[in-house]
């Protein structure tokens, strides 16, 4: 007779194994280690949260604490790879195949470890995507999570940093998996649930509170006068003439300055109302003076950020919140939000070659994709019109017939022609490609492909690839905002001429800006300590971005 | 450290009467740029001195561009700079034309 229960089964057995160390669902930081070995096998799929800003750091070193003869080979499926236990665990052979999305902080490492086989790679993701997989082909045996406090069922609070915890959450539990939550402290009533108590197995309280990193506050003290001429060609631009009302800025100083040059040069141009008023955005704090001065209508969250806490309870009607007044972030919806209903995304990258493609990975360096990959993409599956998206769809296809042209999101690179240590941004070949013969990869590592970006804005101009009718435009278009690098003067001043006659390559002075206007005296707030002032008080800047 | 020098024709004598003016300091990814009215017509020079080595041709496009865009006609740049990048430097040496064409005080 067929068994159709086998998973509830085994997943029975796993929490009976773990019940024994449990007093109810509670067990003692001491015995994490012993759980760990009770409730997860050999060869599982593991969960370790380790999300783009909260990290479960206690069940990380609990889990690279097992016994080895115990626990081996576990295929880690997680977005990210931030902590140095993450990569111990392969070291040891606790683990052996990676499916993820994020390593900034050990991109080194991670590079090192896949060259030396250390690491067998299933895939780098972006979040939406491994999320997807969660429900199809990667759903996790067990789930390492994190949370602020729990209450005796188990149930969970997550507070403003709920990140990816309800997607890990809804694979495992709902699958015959088992969750085991690190918390910082058990309390008889949270201020909210955010994760319900019946999908959590297991609670630890951790000696500490768990890590998070600020990785969202851009200090406006270091923005510099190029950033804020990009920012102004932006604004002026693209911003403008698009009317982007709903939109996703990346993490940069590039946008970082746009945020900032909003109450100020954006004002000037009789723009508030008119752009950036509703964002898929963590809580930056450069936008606290747009903020406050009212720009901005509606902001949802992919995680918290450090210090913005009293701020956004302060300011519900702008920000998510809960029951509880704390912000409600959610990584996945929020992507979803990006991708589906933005009609603008504006980041940096590292390299971008002469069609458009870019990429954030060098040879010795492996980030992974984050998010950026879903906000600087064209969703397909999109069917609700706006100004800005037909607007664009009509620019790339102007004969199509209107009711069946697709509209297009606007994907713009903003970056410097000139990064760190002044290697040029633009080149004739991505390193992701040589990173990909060398490690066999099928697909070079590409942040936005060619085909979704519709706009490069540097310091030397706007270059609009929608208006771009050949390769051969599109190449001298990108060049024409090149610079001084090698594939800035290697363009051909003629062609880039013509094309800056029919807009499809705007300089500075094409747009009426002289870049000696770009001064950080534009700049809202010019330091942290503005930012603070901006927030009246509420915002509260992390240590080390203080300086008085 | 290298030194380079370009000598152009601007277009036209910068304006105003000011001698001397400065911009900018010396430091890690930036540049002082001292400018001095002393060339006749619309003689233009620039001197460059920059711990970083191999970077002339993009020197010399920056220049140019930089005469044509802002006709320093008459002036003597001396450029020192901390490992700046173009645009940077772009920005400073137009600076330090606006400075100089300021009426003097």
């Amino acid at each position: 007779m067929t068994i159709w229960n086998k998973a509830r089964a085994a997943r029975d057995a796993r929490l009976r194994a773990g019940g024994r160390i449990a007093k109810g669902k509670i067990v003692q930081a001491a015995d994490a280690t012993a759980l760990l070995e009770a409730v997860i096998e050999p060869g599982d799929r593991v969960c370790l949260e380790g999300d783009n800003q909260k990290q479960a750091d206690l069940l990380a070193r609990a889990l690279a604490a097992v016994d080895v003869a115990k626990v081996h080979d576990l295929h880690m499926v997680q977005s990210g790879i931030v902590l140095p236990e993450h990569l111990d665990l392969f070291d040891s052979g606790i683990a052996k195949r990676l499916d993820y999305a994020f390593s900034g902080p050990q991109s080194t490492r991670i590079a090192r470890m896949l060259f030396g086989g250390k690491i067998e790679l299933g895939a780098v993701h972006t979040y939406l995507e491994l999320f997807a997989r969660y429900f199809v082909d990667l759903t996790p045996n067990v789930a390492l999570i994190v949370a602020v406090a729990a209450d005796r069922d188990g149930n969970l609070y997550t507070g403003a940093n709920t990140e990816d915890t309800p997607t890990v959450v809804e694979a495992t539990a709902f699958k015959d998996g088992v969750v085991v939550a690190q918390v910082n402290e058990i309390v008889d009533s949270l201020p909210r649930v955010d994760i319900p108590g019946d999908r959590v197995n297991f609670v630890i309280k951790s000696d500490k509170p768990f890590y998070v990193e600020p990785l969202f506050t851009r200090d406006p003290g270091a923005i510099t006068e190029t950033q804020i001429l990009t920012a102004m060609l932006a604004i002026k631009g693209i911003y403008a003439p698009y009317g982007i009302k709903r939109l996703n800025h990346g993490i940069g100083f590039n946008t970082a300055a746009i945020e900032l040059l909003l109450p100020t040069y954006g004002e000037r141009l009789g723009l508030r109302g008119k752009i950036a008023t509703r964002f898929a955005l963590n809580p930056h704090p450069t936008l606290i003076p747009a903020i406050e001065s009212g720009w901005v209508e509606q902001i949802h969250s992919f995680g918290g950020e450090v210090g913005m806490e009293d701020y956004i309870r302060a300011r519900s009607d702008i920000y998510f919140t809960g029951i509880d007044g704390s912000l409600r972030s959610n990584r996945a919806i929020c992507q979803t939000a990006g991708l589906y209903a933005c009609d603008m995304f504006i980041g940096s990258t590292l390299q971008i070659d002469l069609q458009g493609n870019s990429s954030t990975v060098t040879t010795q360096r492996i980030a992974g994709f984050g998010g950026a990959p879903n906000m600087g993409s064209d969703s397909h599956g999109r069917r609700h019109p706006s100004a800005p998206w037909l607007m664009a769809g009509k620019e790339a296809d102007p004969d199509g017939a209107p009711a069946l042209r697709r509209g297009r999101k606007l994907v713009v690179q903003i970056v410097e022609t000139f990064g760190d240590k002044n290697v040029p941004t633009f080149v004739e070949k991505l390193d992701a490609i040589e990173l990909a013969d060398k490690l066999k990869l099928e697909l070079a590592p590409v942040m936005v492909y060619a085909d979704d970006v519709t706009h490069v804005v540097t310091e030397a101009g706007i270059a609009n690839l929608l208006l771009c009718r050949s390769k051969e435009e599109r190449e001298q278009a990108i060049r024409g905002v090149a610079g001084y690098t090698d594939v800035g003067r290697g363009r051909d001043a003629k062609m880039v001429q013509q094309l800056r006659e029919r807009g499809v390559v705007r300089w500075p002075e094409d747009l009426g800006i002289d870049p000696l206007d770009a001064d950080r005296s534009l700049l809202a707030a010019r330091s942290i300590e503005d930012l603070v002032r901006w927030s009246g008080g509420l915002y509260a800047a992390p240590s080390r971005f203080r300086n008085w | 450290m290298e030194t380079l020098s370009y000598r152009h024709t601007a277009a036209r004598r910068a304006a105003g009467a000011r001698p001397m003016a400065i911009v900018g300091v010396v430091a890690s990814g930036n540049l002082e740029v001292l400018v001095e009215r002393v060339l006749p017509g619309s003689d233009c020079q620039v001197e460059i001195s920059t711990p970083v080595t191999g970077f002339a041709k993009v020197w010399e496009a920056v220049i140019t561009d930089f005469v044509e865009r802002r006709s320093p006609g008459g002036l003597r740049l001396s450029i020192n700079d901390g490992g700046a990048r173009a645009d940077t430097v772009s920005l400073r040496l137009a600076q330090a034309v606006r400075l100089i064409e300021e009426d003097g005080r």
